[in-house]
């Protein structure tokens, strides 16, 4: 549409560093446009990866902790009090070869653009792996969950599966000892990744059993889950596992798909910025969050990078004048 | 008020209410402690606005309705079940975005 107007900056994500983004852009009179995601029950989706989450307990200024989804909800609403825009859609393509630059939303990405823009901001964020499985998805809401904090509840008092070694993992575990009698921990090799402090609390906590050097292979029950097959990863021998719910936790892959070809990725496809800036390959596309940090992975350190990102964005504009 | 026309139902009324209405109802199965609840919240107010006549929607926290939620074997939060005339006819696990579920329902309306 030639009359589509050319905003300043365009946010795409709205975790904590998209809208870290925002609050720093809209103050300083960009009227940022924030497209935060549409609905989902994985960490893709309006507020990101802390919508998951119970208690947070590291995000400095709560001395009490804070739930992740009232802490996302008060981003929003600073963002929104200075004026940020935020609509509940995700991106289709991007058009980042020529400025300005082209947002489509929707899946008719052969119109006209939906959005034009003079930067653009990606905080798409990262998103949890699934094991790959035969009918993993049909089985997603009838025994496999991708959300303790949503799901927990409905396993009172039976016994069931978490399938990792890392942080989220044990924190699931934790979490669903609160419901469920008995958790086993499947993890794939001989060792936790996960932090020591994680590591002690799950260890010392009775409802959680972890089985080593086993992983799981199969989901059986036609309409949910009623049992899982496990294979031992010494001997290759394969086992049954009477669990009634299965919560995967096996960490998480950045959301870039829809920037392959345009800006510069690493191998593990996480985006490649600047080093210690925001700035990517392309002038006036800034990168913040864990879409492009394979290492810190925190909500303090995507907020962090979403200021980066913002100030360098409005210093960038400037230069333009 | 954008939730005016929204049902809040509870295991006291939900059978009767549902078999009142004469358009599709979306029930939405959730919690205060569901994330991803909130995201489908907004979802559903601007459908509930769009489709009025076509759809209702109704919630159903289930913290408020043990039973019914047993009853309709919800396994996650949130979770949507689509009721024609009293029966269940669709069932939707997990949060969606407005246009998936518009697919979903344009087959009842
Ligand atoms: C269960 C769990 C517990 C955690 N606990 C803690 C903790 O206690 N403390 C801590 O510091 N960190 C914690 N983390 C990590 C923390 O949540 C992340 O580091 C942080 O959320 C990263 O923020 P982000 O803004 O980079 O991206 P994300 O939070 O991943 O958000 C990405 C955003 O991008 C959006 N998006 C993606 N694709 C598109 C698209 N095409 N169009 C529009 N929008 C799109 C999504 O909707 C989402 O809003 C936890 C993570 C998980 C999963």
């Amino acid at each position: 549409m030639a009359d589509t107007p050319v905003r300043e900056v365009v946010i795409i994500g709205s975790g904590p560093a998209g809208l870290t983004a925002a609050i720093y852009t809209a103050r300083a009179g960009l009227e940022p446009l924030v497209l935060e995601g549409e609905p989902s029950s994985t960490s893709d989706q309006p507020g990101g990866q802390l919508m998951l989450t119970t208690e947070v307990e590291n995000y400095p200024g709560f001395p009490e902790g804070v739930m992740g989804p009232e802490l996302m909800m008060h981003f929003k609403a600073q963002a929104e009090r200075f004026g940020a825009e935020v609509k509940t859609v995700k991106a289709s393509k991007v058009d980042l070869s020529e400025r300005p630059f082209k947002v489509w939303v929707g899946k008719d990405v052969d119109a006209e653009p939906t959005y034009l823009a003079k930067s653009v901001i990606v905080s798409t964020g990262a998103q949890s792996l699934m094991l790959g499985l035969d009918r993993e998805v049909e089985l997603i809401g009838h025994g496999l969950s991708t959300c303790a904090t949503c799901d927990g509840f409905f396993f009172r008092d039976q016994e069931i599966a978490v399938v990792g070694g890392g942080d989220s993992a044990l924190e699931e575990a934790m979490f669903l000892s609160r419901f469920a009698s008995k958790i086993y921990l499947l993890v794939r090799r001989d060792e936790l990744r996960a932090s020591k402090i994680m590591q002690d609390r799950a260890m010392a906590n009775e409802k959680i059993e972890i089985m080593w050097n086993t992983s799981l292979v199969e989901y059986v029950g036609d309409t949910k889950i009623e049992k899982v097959k496990i294979q031992n990863n010494v001997d290759e021998s394969i086992s049954d596992l009477d669990v009634t719910g299965v919560f995967i936790a096996i960490g998480h892959k950045p959301s870039t798909a829809l920037f392959e070809g345009q800006l510069d990725m690493k191998d593990n496809g996480y985006l490649k910025t600047v080093p210690g800036r925001t700035a990517t390959n392309i002038e006036g596309v800034f990168a913040s969050g864990d879409v492009q940090d394979d290492y810190y992975r925190q909500a303090i350190t995507a907020a962090g990078s979403g200021c980066q990102a913002a100030l360098e964005a409005e210093r960038w504009l400037e230069e333009q004048e | 008020m954008a939730d005016a026309d929204i049902l809040t139902l509870t295991d006291d009324n939900f059978e009767m209410s549902l078999g009142m209405e004469e358009t599709p109802v979306l029930v939405d199965f959730w919690a205060d402690w569901c994330g991803p609840c909130k995201g489908l919240a907004v979802v559903l107010e601007e459908i509930a606005e769009e489709q009025a006549g076509n759809i209702k929607i109704a919630k159903v926290n289930v913290d408020d309705a043990p039973s019914t939620t047993i009853q309709h074997e919800v396994l996650s939060l949130p979770t949507m079940i689509v009721f024609k005339h009293g029966e269940p006819v669709a069932k939707i696990p997990g949060a969606q975005g407005k246009d998936t579920i518009l697919e979903i329902l344009s087959e009842f309306m």
